[in-house]
């Protein structure tokens, strides 16, 4: 199966785009109405009445991506570099009607810039959908051990 | 040798008209000195009486680096407690937040025991006390409760020092923007809701504070995060609604006109805001049920002029940030000259629908989480800052835009929203309460 078309293979592949910063590719990945979710409390039921790290729709993911490319984007000099370790993703459900398939992936994530770096871990939650073009992330909800840290910035993707 | 220590000349010379000195930002002394003085006879936020709503209750924080419980009593009183067992020191509540077990505090290291007003309720084995000097010692008082502490419609506020400027002098009618943000709710009050972020700034505090009112600075540091989302909302057309991200991340671009009309509020004692004609918040979408509600409330006129007053940060000098009309606040927390610990809370609207809660969750998202590309240009400008100070040739910042020598006769005013005059009324304030204060609050 190609990477498109295999779950557990677009998990890895969606990591490896943000670690090598092919931020464009990896946008590709999501659906229209896409969600990437970082919440910052366990257990956070809900998104829009409580605050999150991140609860991006795919304009808000855009924002991001596209103002990386900015020569003013001042606190990406130097730029921030992240890698994902990722431990086997697990197919946690499939649905039989509409095929969404979750997956469960507990993953380390350093970002580091310069002299500082920030470690994250927890567990990353794939909710993939088919597409004709193959699968595609319409959820990426990734719950941190360390949500409730006094963080420094998190400039990248966890 | 000590630079500044037992030296208030060399403290007060650090402040000019016009200018700081660069060791009011990199000094660790300096520092400790401002935790000694400037945040003892000052009135510093703590937390909001909603965090403890019933009896029993606590919420964990600082007050100048020393650890406090805000701590709801049987008697429904809001009290402030320093956050130490009367015996040897050990903090006697650790998690940020809960509801006492017994209604008791007691310590984690030999099970000494406190009722809610601070009071020792038992002690282990107690008659090995008897023929000591316990009695008679600070420590069977039990635990500090401070004395000098205000409510004031939710906001629990407190003086380090036992002498100084009451709440209401040191506040004055800079209160108002308080008024307004809990005039806001139809219920006529406020509620902590959607989580506490916890932001870590490698700055000294006063970066931060002085940034709240700095209305030069968005359309440069902030050009990447908002510039870029005007440039992808450029195609649409007139006629299309704005996605709320959009609404609040644009007028961070505006351009300086904006900002110079929108004008700046100065009180005595370091308290200001921006927005006294309009803000960036001006031109949110309507919200219908909402105004609905606020004019069953309050009558059409009185929530007219509630919803019209749409100032944008004030600053109560030296540990608060409100932004009363969108209810989100920002605590400075500080750690050590160059930490600084930025707490983001907000508020629901009691009696107004969730839709404006979401409104403000979306907004301490977008613009002060540690995951925020507002924040993170931000940051980023406070840590140039903080290392770039350390150079030599210039050891001196200016603040001398719009500056006028009549601001010694008194602060109070309104004046162009460019002006850098938020930060000179700091520096005064700064200066005053660095030292030691008679107990009518003038210095000495």
């Amino acid at each position: 199966m190609s990477t498109l078309h295999d779950p557990i293979a677009l998990v890895y592949h969606e990591a490896r785009l943000l670690d090598e910063q092919r931020f464009d590719e990896w946008y590709a990945l999501y659906t229209d109405d896409a969600l990437y979710w970082v919440p910052l409390t366990r257990g956070q039921p809900d998104g829009l009445l409580h605050t999150s790290l991140l609860y991006e729709d795919k304009l808000l993911l855009k924002i991001r991506v596209e103002r990386f490319k900015s020569p003013h984007a001042f606190a990406q000099q130097p730029r921030s570099h992240g890698q994902h370790v990722l431990q086997a993703p697990q197919v946690d459900s499939v649905d039989a009607v509409t095929g969404l398939t979750v997956l469960r992936t507990p993953f380390f994530y350093m970002e580091s810039q310069r002299d500082e770096s920030v470690l994250l871990s927890g567990v990353a939650w794939h909710h993939l959908l088919p597409t004709a073009s193959g699968l595609r992330i319409r959820m990426k909800k990734v719950e941190l051990v360390n949500c409730d840290a006094a963080l420094p910035s998190i400039q990248l993707f966890p | 040798m000590d630079k500044y220590r037992n030296q208030p000349d060399a403290v007060q010379a650090l402040v000019r008209e016009d200018q700081v000195h660069r060791d009011v930002y990199l000094s660790p002394e300096v520092f400790a000195l401002e935790m000694e003085h400037l945040w003892r006879n000052t009135w510093i936020y703590v937390g909001h009486d909603s965090q403890v709503p019933t009896s029993g209750d606590f919420y964990t924080t600082t007050v100048a680096t020393q650890p406090v419980i805000l701590l709801r009593g049987e008697d429904a009183v809001v009290r402030v407690l320093m956050n130490r067992c009367a015996h040897k020191g050990a903090q006697l509540v650790s998690a940020p937040s809960g509801q006492c077990e017994g209604h008791l505090l007691r310590c984690p290291y030999h099970g000494w025991t406190y009722r809610l007003d601070g009071s020792v309720r038992s002690i282990p084995q107690k008659s090995g006390y008897d023929g000591t000097a316990f009695a008679d010692s600070t420590a069977a008082q039990g635990v500090v409760v401070l004395q000098n502490i205000k409510n004031y419609r939710g906001f629990v506020f407190v003086r380090l020092a036992q002498s100084g400027p009451s709440f209401e002098e040191y506040f004055g009618d800079s209160l108002s923007s308080i008024d307004n943000m809990v005039d806001r709710a139809p219920g006529g009050r406020l509620e902590v809701a959607g989580g506490t972020l916890r932001y870590l700034h490698d700055c000294n505090w006063k970066m931060f504070i002085e940034n709240l009112n700095d209305t030069m600075h968005p359309m440069v540091a902030h050009e990447a995060a908002a510039g870029t989302a005007k440039k992808l909302w450029a195609g649409q057309p007139d006629t299309m609604p704005k996605p709320m991200a959009v609404e609040q991340f644009l007028p961070f671009v505006n351009g300086y006109a904006f900002f110079e009309g929108m004008g700046v509020k100065l009180w005595e004692n370091g308290h200001s805001y921006s927005g006294v004609k309009f803000s960036i918040h001006s031109q949110y979408a309507a919200e219908g049920e909402y105004e609905t509600l606020m004019e069953q409330a309050y009558g059409a006129e009185r929530a007219r002029a509630i919803l019209g007053e749409v100032r944008h940060n004030t600053v109560y000098y030296p540990s608060l940030t409100i932004k009363g009309a969108i209810q989100a606040i920002r605590i400075a927390r500080p750690i050590a000259h160059d930490k600084t610990l930025i707490e983001s809370v907000t508020f629901r609207l009691v009696g107004a629908p969730d839709h404006l809660l979401e409104r403000t969750v979306l907004y301490t998202r977008l613009i002060n989480a540690p995951t925020s590309v507002v924040g993170h240009d931000d940051r980023h400008c406070y840590r140039a800052m903080q290392q770039g100070l350390a150079t030599d040739g210039n050891e001196w910042v200016s603040l001398h835009r719009n500056h006028d020598p009549v601001e010694r006769e008194g602060m109070a005013g309104v004046y162009n929203g460019l002006s850098e005059v938020s930060m000179r009324g700091q520096f005064r304030a700064w200066a005053r309460f660095m030292q030691p204060l008679k107990p009518t609050g003038e210095s000495v």
